[in-house]
């Protein structure tokens, strides 16, 4: 297992990224699911930065971990902001709709519960902990 | 994302982004852009150098489709990367902008 802890800043995506990259790297992960992982990275970190701290901010934590057979990538991203589950709000899917009539929220979250192939969330100890899964 | 380089020529700006349109760089990409917007009714934006698009980027794209829409022109993205074009047809993007394949070389 690795991990990285940063402070939840716009600023720390580029390198939470990398830390991620380098993971999948070592697993010979292909380009087109690096990027599926990148995207929900980019989506979930973004999600934090803007919600976990209200108008201040804290650390945030990027866990990789991996299961073998079939060979799987699980990242866990935790804060301790208020408690939130991502999962619980509504989505309604608007993808049929002219691009006026879309609403802007949502959009993200849609986008890694298709490419991923689960995610999960539990607050535990004060921590909001949002887990994915990907197979490679 | 590195530097965009933008061409306007009879109303078409043409942008050429570079790297990640992501959370992090899209809102600095939609501040560029709109300093260059002034009698634009037509964007053409190539994504050969583009990685990947996260919903912060497709966000800024969905706002400038509908401000060409309104002047009455529209936007169109060219040389996309099939991963992009994935991510794309997941959202329903496809419908919604112009979308030329890298592939399909002019």
């Amino acid at each position: 297992m690795q991990e990285m802890t940063v402070s939840a800043t716009m600023d720390q995506i580029g390198p939470v990224t990398e830390f991620v990259n380098t993971q999948l790297a070592q697993l010979a992960c292909p380009e087109r699911i690096r990027i599926q992982v990148d995207v929900a990275v980019d989506e979930l970190f973004g999600n934090i930065v803007r919600y976990a701290y209200g108008s201040g901010t804290g650390p945030a934590t990027v866990r990789v971990d991996v299961e073998d057979e079939p060979l799987r990538v699980i990242i866990s991203f935790v804060d301790n902001g208020v408690p939130y589950d991502p999962l619980s709000a509504e989505f309604a899917d608007t993808t049929h709709l002219p691009a006026k009539e879309r609403p802007i929220g949502g959009l993200g979250l849609y986008m890694v519960k298709k490419t991923m192939d689960d995610i999960s969330y539990c607050y535990r100890d004060g921590q909001n902990i949002l887990t994915i899964r990907k197979s490679i | 994302m590195s530097a965009t380089v933008y061409e306007k020529t009879n109303g078409v700006l043409r942008v050429y982004p570079e790297g990640r349109l992501d959370t992090a760089t899209s809102p600095a990409l939609e501040r560029e852009l709109h300093q260059h917007l002034e009698g634009v009714t037509d964007i053409v934006m190539d994504f050969a150098k583009v990685e990947y698009i996260s919903s912060g980027g497709l966000r800024v794209l969905l706002a400038l489709e509908q401000l060409m829409e309104e002047r009455g022109g529209g936007l169109s993205l060219t040389h996309v990367n099939e991963n992009i074009i994935e991510i794309f047809e997941l959202v329903g993007f496809m419908e919604v902008v112009k979308v030329e394949r890298d592939s399909e070389r002019e």
